[in-house]
């Protein structure tokens, strides 16, 4: 089974794709879809060395919710700073302690915080495990990491630990 | 009725992403770095998915999405690709 | 267009599409007005983000509806777009921090001092 399937996550989520994209779900689209996220995934254990699990499905839910309303807020928040007259956020870097280590849960939190449009995530040093953080509009420096810890790295911990 | 509305609707919605294209455009002109112009193609590539996308109600045709995932994927290639020359100077090592 | 819409779907869609249009443009917007490269970093995601996927929803919605039958194309085009356009920002972030130190530029922060290593370990 693993020899076949190294992520079956991912052959998951090609499949649906794949039959999202021809619209159907007949068994003709369903068996060249099955071949064709059985042959992606052979390919990516190639470069995908870790095998991506996730092990509590609802934590993960609740972590997307969770980012997903973060990100309605803050692109609000960032088009009222710009159609001000004069545009003036109090921008700046951080430079942040994660205690994550799990490559997929860097990668997730990376994305979250960059599709977040108050944030962005510069750079991460894999030596001492701190990421570099531009803000748009930083208020308090520990109160936004405080939130950041709470909100994010927590939960992605309990995922990926 | 409810076409009239949703007609307006698009229309402005139409001249916002225009003026959104427009935006880009001069920031992509006048650069002064090449990052800047490089983040300028990449939310232009984006605002013309979007102007793809309210096209396809308007013409009441779902002919438009694969234009608009094709825009997606090579401006995602794209703008990586300059990145990584942006970089080390050369695009493949 | 079609004649005959549903006045609530009309109104819906309507206010999705302007809504997501008023959000990318005021992204794009903030790359003419923002003045450093880190801030501007920050304003195509508007468009990425909720401005997009407004629009995209708008057409899922208009389409089922319409078609009488479940269209999900523009999720695939919506997850897509959203979880590149991070990947592209990030990469061009590093680029420019990493022509800034090179150049030698004020306002970015130094890269710290690596450890030494205390033996040349095993070239990866």
């Amino acid at each position: 089974m693993k020899r076949i399937l190294p992520h079956p996550l991912l052959a998951a989520i090609i499949l649906i794709l794949w039959l999202i994209l021809q619209q159907s779900a007949g068994l003709g689209h369903l068996l060249l879809g099955s071949l064709i996220a059985v042959g992606v995934s052979l390919a990516a254990s190639a470069i995908l060395p870790e095998r991506v699990r996730i092990r509590r499905p609802l934590k993960f839910a609740q972590l997307m919710a969770v980012a997903g309303l973060d990100i309605i807020r803050s692109n609000l928040a960032v088009m009222m700073v710009l159609f001000h007259p004069r545009p003036a956020p109090k921008a700046g870097f951080i430079e942040m302690q994660l205690e994550l280590k799990s490559e997929t849960g860097l990668a997730i939190l990376a994305v979250l915080l960059t599709a977040t449009p108050g944030s962005a995530w510069l750079e991460y040093d894999r030596e001492r495990s701190t990421v570099l953080i531009h803000v748009f509009d930083l208020v308090d420096a520990d109160e936004w990491v405080r939130t950041v810890k709470q909100r994010y790295e927590a939960l992605l911990l309990e995922i990926f630990p | 009725m409810s076409v009239t509305i949703l007609g307006w609707s698009l229309f402005v919605a139409q001249i916002l992403l225009g003026i959104g294209m427009l935006a880009t455009l001069y920031r992509m002109v006048i650069g002064p770095r090449a990052q800047d112009r490089i983040l300028a193609l990449d939310a232009l590539y984006v605002v013309a998915l979007l102007l793809l996308i309210t096209l396809g109600i308007r013409n009441n045709s779902q002919i438009y999405f694969e234009l608009a995932m094709l825009i997606g994927l090579l401006g995602f290639v794209g703008t990586v690709a300059l990145a990584k020359f942006l970089m080390r100077g050369e695009v493949i090592e | 267009m079609i004649d005959d819409l549903p006045l609530w779907l009309s109104i819906l869609v309507s206010i999705m599409v302007v809504l997501g249009a008023l959000l990318t443009m005021a992204g794009c917007f903030g790359l003419v007005r923002l003045k450093s490269f880190y801030l501007r970093i920050h304003s195509p995601t508007m468009g990425t983000s909720m401005g997009g996927g407004l629009i995209l929803l708008a057409s899922a919605i208009y389409f089922t509806i319409t078609r009488e039958r479940l269209v999900l194309h523009e999720l695939v085009i919506f997850l897509f777009v959203t979880l590149t356009t991070p990947v592209t920002l990030m990469l061009l972030a590093r680029a420019t921090l990493f022509r800034d130190r090179v150049e030698g530029n004020e306002g970015v922060p130094r890269r710290q001092a690596k450890k030494e290593p205390e033996s040349p370990g095993p070239i990866v």
